[in-house]
């Protein structure tokens, strides 16, 4: 049985979450989706999902409040490299820091880079970026975007975006008055800026992809 | 780049669909979910419910019906009516609402704006405005669904829910809504010019070119419509061919 953790520290998006993540299970046996915030369930997990939606700072507090959780995460995600998946504030918290409203915030420092607003001079885009857009690329070599290609459409809501270091960690791109990192990864690690939950055919596929993947 | 959003809202009224949803495929046309999940399927880009009856007994009702939506339908879900706290917010968006819409709350105080940003963040907070023509080229605010007007002027309004940390603007025209003779289409350009988040437009959507006078001349983020799509005159398919047929960027 493979035990793929939702992981629950109050983050809006957890129903949902877990309804898409339950609809592609349904197609492989013997995977099973559990959402919890339990840190031994964590530690002992064979896949993980962060989800997140809200301001960073607010995330990464509840995630911090939540005793041994943390902890949890390391262990699991970067001591075992289980496959794991960060959703919107989920994988934003992957970067180094996040800067929201002139304040910082130390994130878990996975993914060397900082959170920071999308610079859109454009008064004609609106904030936050709140849709449907197109990949301007994407890494169909990568099995989690296995079948998903440029100009395949995600559902996006924010108003920051994670930019690593590494350009090399940038696994897909979108533009909204700038062109920002849609999903990002390397090793056993995923991260969508999008809501693949809410991104009917093609985020199913992704999450599909990621239940399958054995990094 | 990113693509102008067509949405279906149903109105829902003590668990079932006001007036009913005419699809062929429908079993039970008032069914809300059954309905969510129709527009799902015909390529919706969100979807959103209003429950106008929005009493306290209601809430339950609508958590009920966010709940079995978010366990069918992979699309964005707005869901509102009767929302007065943050509270309520949360109880929608853990059944699975993406954002909640308030509208009367927002008004009586706009300090829940924020309360509810600081809390869930900006972007599941939308708020209602509906406005009405005072005749000279102003619009005032009402409550409660348009029984209760206000002096409250629509486009500083606008600004104010800005500022206190809403994500997106619900505009209606109480004046068009329910009419089929098109958008407010200068209500609509004067509060997309006052603010930078994205404006959903409506009230009063009769024809596929109203929604595309909404974008072109409203300049709207995202179009909404009811009856048209219910009682089947166009599909979702329909409209987003006949937006993108008029220079409009659509997710096809």
């Amino acid at each position: 049985m493979t035990c793929c953790v939702i992981v629950d520290y109050g983050s809006g998006n957890l129903h949902s979450a877990e309804k898409s993540f339950q609809r592609m299970a349904a197609d492989r046996p013997f995977t099973e989706i559990r959402v919890t915030g339990d840190p031994e369930a964590v530690i002992r997990a064979d896949m993980i999902v962060l989800p997140g939606v809200g301001a960073f700072a607010a995330c990464r507090q509840a995630l911090a409040d939540r005793k041994g959780l943390v902890e949890a995460l390391f262990e699991a995600a970067r001591d075992r490299a289980v496959p794991f998946f960060g959703i919107c504030v989920g994988m934003q918290m992957m970067a180094t820091v996040g800067t929201e409203r002139g304040a910082t915030c130390a994130g878990l420092d996975w993914i060397p880079g900082e959170v920071i607003p999308l610079a859109t001079n454009d008064v004609t885009l609106r904030l936050p970026h709140m849709g449907w857009n197109a990949f301007d690329s994407c890494a169909t070599e990568h099995p989690v975007f296995a079948g998903v290609a440029p100009g395949d459409h995600a559902y996006f809501v924010h108003s920051y975006h994670l930019r690593p270091r590494d350009p090399s960690h940038v696994l897909a791109q979108a533009t909204h008055g700038e062109t920002f990192a849609a999903a990002v990864g390397f090793d056993n690690i995923v991260g969508t800026q999008f809501h693949p939950e809410k991104s009917q055919a093609t985020g199913l596929r992704i999450i599909g992809n990621f239940l399958g993947w054995r990094p | 780049m990113l693509k102008t959003r067509i949405i279906p809202c149903l109105d829902v009224a003590d668990g079932r669909v006001v007036k009913g949803v005419n699809f062929v495929s429908l079993v039970d046309a008032g069914d809300p979910v059954e309905s969510a999940r129709a527009y799902d399927d015909a390529g919706a880009d969100e979807i959103c419910f209003l429950d106008i009856a929005a009493t306290r007994e209601n809430r339950g009702t609508m958590e009920d019906i966010v709940r079995r939506t978010a366990e069918q339908c992979f699309v964005p879900v707005t869901a509102g009516g009767g929302v007065r706290s943050p509270d309520d917010m949360q109880a929608l968006l853990m059944a699975g609402a993406d954002k909640v819409s308030i509208n009367s709350a927002a008004v009586a105080n706009p300090a829940i704006i924020s309360d509810c940003a600081d809390r869930f963040g900006r972007q599941c907070v939308v708020v209602a405005i509906d406005a009405k023509s005072t005749g000279n080229g102003h619009w005032v605010i009402s409550t409660h669904g348009g029984s209760r007007m206000t002096d409250i002027d629509a486009v500083a309004f606008a600004k104010l829910v800005e500022s206190k940390g809403a994500g997106e603007i619900l505009l209606t025209s109480m004046d068009r809504d329910g009419t089929r003779d098109g958008y407010d289409l200068t209500l609509t350009r004067t509060i997309v010019d006052a603010v930078r988040l994205p404006v959903i437009a409506s009230g009063g959507v009769g024809t596929l070119s109203h929604l595309v006078d909404g974008v072109i001349h409203g300049g709207a983020s995202a179009v909404l419509a009811a009856s048209i799509f219910h009682f089947g005159d166009h599909s979702i398919g329909e409209a987003k061919a006949f937006m993108a047929d008029h220079g409009i960027a659509v997710r096809q």
